[in-house]
């Protein structure tokens, strides 16, 4: 397979993440192979591949949702063994879920605090409140009332939720599955905002995501897997076709034969 | 690109936190805030209100057709009957809340009474220790629950179901051949359980708890929100609902005291609901429980120790039965084999769940095992006043249940319908 030069950023600084042989079972379905990866502060990597390439399952695997199979994870160069999702966020690594794992009976307050309320036996809600505020204007939220139950917010609304949920706790990394797809203009402006502000804050940033543009947009490495193995690693100006290639696993593949078509076509009208 | 002072502005320099979106209503005056709630129970969300408009009904249907039953005298029976089931209706409302079902609450507040039986009457135990030993019974054997739940992942309406009758056969184990102790008139337990009332100024005091609370303690939030540049509700509301409750309250306790007064058996009761009630809304365990039943992945997800959630819930859970198992020996002055059977299973549940704890898990509060189990027990005592037979009884109660669940079922369908459930 083609692989592209590394880029620059991986060998500046020590990665603060790496996985090593990661491979992950679901009974017979062998859903990651020898998966590596890296990732260092400051750098946005962006993890592609088409629909069960095995992208969620990598971030479920690296927020202690799913134990690996097989394999090492290392965090700031100690071996970690994450058993449960509190184990990742005591680490410092911060997930933004596809299905945003969201309680759609608990109001806005109570869903970015969750797990993390501030005085345990005396809940503090005004402070807990203002902090929601703060964390959803620094996305550009449009929230009507973070006292209303998530069930009563637009898909878009609780995707930013969902992000701000994840900034709470200062991690040292955020993983963000299909942060944009639920979102208009000018809050996936907004999140790819965000992105570069948190890598330009020396965090390291793993996106998720099947739109093109916003990965050229801001990642730093383009890895992509294909049937849960690595399928090469290229930087964001590599072309759409050589990205595709990798994705689909073939030169001739669906989308090539798309655009060959549609290029015919303009040129017989043209 | 986009309208950047449209969309990127955030909240306006001038204006509060939480007031910068202009598509919201808010309610700023009294008027606004009755129509918001008035709004809110059409959208679904009807928290308490059904139940008390049931209980208005009902009592006037009562007193109607039988003016005996809103004596002061009748109403101090009502309270002494209430404190036992309701406790045990307590503890069904923490697993409910989870999403969650005890089928075996009616048993264990059975093996509650016959260990109060057994080891102070029998064995001579310490009444304190004896107290302890059957709580801890309860606590045990709701962690026992728990584990199969999570470890197993057995339904816990199947364990619980055998715990039902697993725990029957201990209680008459224990009871032995003669099937019934009798607990000593004149001990402290009897006379908890059928005399002893508060003194007429100590209730009236108390009664003035809850207007102040909540005064004191809005004025206490209303200025912590001032401060953090939040909206805060209006003090005019705040005094009329304050002046409201202590008047009710105080009404209340001066109608009881023409009669025998306030049992100290219905103050233990209430003190458990008002506490569960804080722990439910203002602790981080009470969150958990309610983000657990709301969507136990996500609670996990966010970090969450679901397992010790499920525990400490289903624990919480027995032991609230066997403490209303203690209190039905002390009010029967008897632990016997009848303890805990019949209708108490289902009186507890139905107590939640006509209170407004959702069968759904996630949704509830303390509140409604008060509210529900006086509305069973005014059915009850008022058909008993009217000399029907328990046939008649079982078969309304049976209806009132009935109805509580379709109201729960339609009030979540008009939820889905407006976006809020």
């Amino acid at each position: 397979m083609t692989t592209a030069p590394l880029s620059q950023s991986e060998a500046k600084s020590q990665p603060i993440l790496s996985l090593r042989g990661i491979s992950k079972n679901f009974g017979a379905v062998q859903a990651l192979t020898d998966i590596e990866l890296d990732v260092s502060p400051g750098e946005v990597v962006a993890l592609v591949g088409d629909n069960g390439a095995g992208k969620s399952t990598l971030i479920k695997v690296l927020s202690g949702v799913h134990a690996p199979t097989s394999g090492t994870i290392h965090f700031e160069n100690k071996q970690v063994d994450m058993q449960s999702p509190s184990d990742a966020l005591d680490l410092g690594i911060a997930t933004v879920f596809q299905d945003l794992a969201l309680c759609e009976n608990l109001d806005v307050v109570s869903n970015i605090f969750l797990g993390q309320e501030r005085n345990p036996w005396h809940l503090d809600e005004v402070s807990m409140e203002v902090r929601s505020w703060e964390l959803l204007n620094e996305l550009a939220a449009r929230i009507p009332s973070v006292r209303e139950p998530i069930a009563s917010l637009s898909g878009g609304q609780r995707q930013t939720v969902a992000i701000a949920r994840s900034l709470l706790l200062n991690p040292k990394i955020i993983m963000l599955d299909e942060p944009t797809a639920a979102l208009g203009v000018a809050q996936t402006a907004e999140v790819l905002n965000l992105v570069e502000r948190v890598r330009d804050k020396g965090l390291g940033v793993i996106m998720i995501s099947h739109n093109m543009e916003d990965v050229r947009a801001v990642a730093d490495r383009v890895i992509v897997l294909r049937l849960g193995r690595n399928n090469g690693v290229f930087s964001p100006d590599s072309s759409n076709e050589e990205l595709v290639g990798a994705i689909t696993g073939a030169t001739d593949n669906a989308v090539t034969r798309r655009a060959s078509k549609r290029a015919a076509a303009m040129q017989i009208q043209g | 690109m986009h309208n950047e002072t449209n969309m990127n502005s955030p909240a306006p320099q001038s204006g509060l936190l939480d007031r910068s979106d202009t598509r919201v209503k808010h309610a700023n005056n009294l008027g606004d805030v009755i129509r918001a709630f008035f709004d809110r129970v059409k959208s679904g969300d009807l928290g308490s209100s059904p139940v008390i408009v049931g209980l208005i009904v009902i009592w006037s249907v009562f007193t109607f057709l039988n003016p005996l039953f809103v004596t002061p005298n009748n109403l101090v029976n009502l309270l002494f009957d209430c404190s036992t089931v309701g406790v045990i209706s307590l503890g069904v409302v923490c697993v409910l809340m989870l999403g969650e079902i005890d089928l075996s609450v009616g048993s264990m507040s059975g093996v509650g009474s016959a260990l109060i039986g057994v080891l102070w009457v029998n064995q001579g135990m310490p009444l304190p220790l004896a107290n302890l030993a059957a709580l801890s019974v309860g606590a045990v054997i709701g962690s026992v629950y728990a584990l199969l739940r999570t470890q197993l992942g057995m339904p816990s309406f199947v364990s619980t179901l055998a715990g039902l009758l697993a725990l029957l056969g201990l209680q008459l184990y224990m009871l032995g051949s003669t099937g019934s102790i009798n607990l000593p008139y004149g001990s402290s337990m009897v006379d908890f359980g059928q005399l002893l009332m508060m003194p007429a100024w100590f209730s009236h005091a108390i009664a003035l708890l809850p207007g102040a609370a909540i005064l004191l303690m809005g004025l206490r939030t209303r200025a912590h929100r001032s401060a953090a540049n939040l909206s805060a509700g209006s003090v005019s509301g705040l005094v009329l609902k304050a002046v409201a409750t202590t008047i009710a309250f105080e009404a209340a306790i001066f109608y009881l005291n023409i009669g025998r007064g306030v049992p100290w058996m219905f103050g233990l009761f209430a003190l458990l609901v008002v506490g569960m009630n804080y722990v439910f809304t203002r602790t981080k365990w009470g969150r958990s429980v309610k983000a657990v039943g709301g969507n136990a992945e996500a609670a996990r997800r966010a970090g969450i120790n679901v397992t010790y959630t499920y525990l400490t819930s289903f624990a919480l859970c027995s032991l609230l039965a066997s403490l209303g198992g203690i209190l039905s020996s002390a009010r029967l002055a008897s632990a016997s084999q009848q303890a805990g059977t019949g209708d108490v299973n289902l009186n507890a549940i139905a107590a939640a769940v006509i209170g407004g704890t959702s069968l759904f898990g996630g949704r509830g509060s303390a509140w409604s095992a008060l509210l529900g189990i006086i509305v069973i027990q005014s059915i009850s005592n008022g058909l008993t006043l009217l000399n029907m037979s328990s046939s008649l009884r079982y078969m309304i109660t049976g209806c009132v249940l009935a109805i509580a669940v379709i109201v729960d079922s339609l009030a979540r369908q008009s939820r889905v319908s407006h976006g809020r459930a």
